[in-house]
């Protein structure tokens, strides 16, 4: 009798876990801490992509980018919208934050913010609403990206006993995107939304990932011989993908050779899928 | 602010002034040297390109003439929409740069349209006397004018606008350029030997001293009378807010960058109306340089960076010998980066694996 007692007990303990687990966790999380991100979740998708970094063959020569089929097996749930200057601000007047160097209006994203600052902003945020938050990998950001997404300029010709093909080519091909300088900040949403209801990709405002930068040494099987990762830049992503140093805020320092450098430098940030343990908890006493 | 009432006022006097000096602007005694000589028209075109000319004169000395016309306007002069009220001559910064040979008499007629509201003149750093022309020059909005002077010295020279009372004001608006005048059988090595070059640019430098609002952005004035004391302000802390080639941050960069091909002879004329500079070009040299840019002098050989004085113009020529883009630069780098004091080169042509070559591509440093 004990014994089905006890069993009784635990069936209607798993009940009711199962109903507060089904239940919407409104009092937890995001919402709980005081915080609205509108988010996007994109399906998971096959697609071919361009591996972001540099690419030397084996014999040193530079040499374009391998072109790999991902197949994500995960959807993506990332932020709507950049992150704005209002909700930056939260960020600096809790003191976990340096204020931006960007100024407009407060929803309009946040810009003048290095990778750092990216970083210190999710590290807040996830803190605030124990959920996990972070900046996209490139993958996840070309995920969302879709028909927006635009990889590095690269030289249309290389030429092994001539370098300099590879940088005349480069050159001319950010010449002629022709971009538009766009320094000011526009409210969120001016930049249109894309297939998957993502909005203001690729506008003027370029985006911190959390790819590392990478030189990789190629076999003639596009296996790597060496890869040399430097955390101290990582891939930026926008009107064409660049690298910048972390520290950077003002993108005129970089990203593009010649042509316009990236107007701004801001972020949106995906929120990882909690597991099991991490629903559970969330349910559990948290309000 | 200074109203247009006050600047003719003003420029009024100055030309009473040097009236009375020189002789009467209206007489002008026949000199017998220009006498007789043919007359040559010049249309002159925008920088960094250079009016088609001969190096070695092929008929005697000639009456060249030429025409400019005073163009006040607003120009954007960076990449966030900064605006200058400039003033300019035929509407460019800098000015065209016109080519004479020594000998010659270079006849200019100046325009001040009525659209102006300063008035204007000129001041020809290879002229003798009067100002160098300023004095015999001096034009009030809906006047022309015209200017005669004998090139007697060989050599780069700038010209700059320079109205009494606002001379520093006209020139860091935009208000300069330059001559250039060839030796009759061309330029010469300290050997005296023919250099000649395949193509020549001229990269006119210009700092601006633009204003800025309490929240440290730049200012937009309404007019160029309304920009003058905030502006004078900025000028007299003698740091500039921009150091620009051919008038705009960018201006020679990207579909506007500069071309050659390995193996072709290049002069890069280059001037400084205000303020000293130091170009170089990163991959390349200075195959003969003259710096001072005088060619009875010659020239300095295998330079690195040059040194251009604030106030004249001085010649490079280099023969390019790789490919690739190439950036030239006034080699105070936070002007050249900061301030927009770079320019590019994108030259065709084969490499050279002996001049230069990557013996081990970057790879991981072995043993770690």
């Amino acid at each position: 009798m004990g014994t089905r007692l006890v069993a009784i007990a635990c069936v209607l303990l798993a009940g009711t876990a199962a109903v507060v687990l089904a239940a919407a966790p409104e009092r937890t999380g995001s919402h709980a801490a005081g915080f609205s991100p509108e988010t996007v979740t994109v399906a998971p998708a096959a697609f071919e992509h361009v591996r972001p970094g540099e690419y030397l063959h084996a014999s040193g020569r530079p040499t374009r980018a391998p072109r790999i089929h991902v197949t994500a097996r995960n959807p993506v749930e990332i932020m709507r919208y950049q992150v704005t200057l209002g909700e930056y601000a939260r960020c600096v007047d809790a003191g976990a934050c340096k204020p931006a160097d960007g100024r407009g209006p407060m929803d309009a994203p946040v810009t003048g913010v290095s990778h750092i600052d990216a970083a210190a902003y999710a590290a807040w945020m996830s803190k605030a609403t124990d959920e996990t938050w972070r900046l996209p990998t490139d993958e996840e950001w070309a995920q969302a990206a879709a028909e927006k997404f635009v990889p590095d300029v690269e030289p249309a010709e290389e030429d092994p006993d001539n370098p300099a093909r590879a940088w005349l080519s480069s050159y001319s091909r950010e010449a002629a995107l022709g971009r538009k300088a766009d320094p000011v900040a526009k409210p969120k949403g001016t930049f249109g939304t894309n297939s998957n209801g993502v909005s203001d990709l690729a506008g003027n405002v370029w985006e911190w990932t959390s790819t590392c930068y990478v030189r990789v040494t190629l076999a003639d099987d596009e296996g790597s011989v060496s890869e040399v990762e430097n955390c101290g830049v990582h891939v930026v992503e926008g009107f064409h993908r660049t690298y910048m140093s972390n520290f950077i805020r003002d993108g005129k320092s970089g990203g593009c050779a010649v042509g316009l450098p990236p107007d701004n430098l801001g972020f949106r940030l995906v929120r990882e899928q909690p597991g099991f343990l991490g629903r559970l908890k969330a349910s559990l006493g948290r309000s | 602010m200074i109203t247009r009432r006050e600047a003719l006022i003003g420029a009024v006097t100055a030309a009473a002034a040097a009236a009375a000096v020189s002789f009467p602007a209206a007489v002008h005694a026949a000199p017998e040297g220009a006498e007789g000589l043919p007359r040559h028209k010049v249309e002159l075109v925008a920088p960094p390109f250079v009016h088609a000319h001969d190096q070695v004169a092929k008929t005697g000395p000639r009456i060249v003439e030429f025409t400019m016309t005073i163009e006040e306007k607003p120009v954007v002069i960076d990449d966030e929409g900064t605006v200058l009220q400039g003033m300019t001559f035929n509407g460019s910064i800098p000015g065209p740069m016109m080519v004479v040979h020594e000998g010659d008499y270079v006849e200019l007629t100046l325009v001040n349209p009525e659209t102006n509201e300063m008035p204007h003149n000129i001041d020809f750093h290879a002229a003798t006397g009067a100002l160098g022309g300023a004095a015999l020059s001096q034009v009030n909005p809906g006047e022309q004018v015209t200017l005669r002077f004998k090139a007697t010295r060989t050599g780069t020279f700038v010209y700059h606008c320079a109205p009494e009372g606002m001379i520093p004001w006209h020139v860091v608006s935009g208000m300069s350029g330059t001559i250039m005048v060839l030796p009759r059988d061309g330029l010469k090595n300290e050997k005296g030997e023919p250099l000649r070059y395949d193509r020549i640019y001229y990269v006119g430098e210009n700092e601006f001293y633009i204003p800025r609002d309490a929240d440290g952005n730049f200012v937009s004035f309404e007019s160029l009378g309304e920009s003058y004391a905030d502006t004078l302000a900025v000028m007299r802390g003698l740091v500039p807010t921009h150091v620009v080639f051919n008038g705009r941050v960018g201006a020679l960069t990207g579909e506007n960058a500069m071309k050659a091909k390995v193996g072709e002879t290049v002069l890069i004329v280059h001037s400084q109306a205000n303020r000293d500079t130091r170009p170089h070009l990163i991959g390349g040299h200075g195959d003969y340089v003259w710096e001072e840019g005088k060619f009875a002098n010659p020239p300095a050989k295998d330079l690195e960076t040059w040194f251009i004085r604030g106030g004249s113009a001085g010649a490079a020529l280099y023969t390019f010998l790789q490919p690739g883009v190439y950036a030239y630069v006034n080699h105070n780098l936070i002007e050249a980066v900061e301030l927009g004091a770079t320019a590019h080169f994108t030259v065709e042509g084969e490499w050279d694996d002996d001049l230069m070559t990557q013996v081990r591509a970057p790879a991981p440093i072995p043993g770690m």
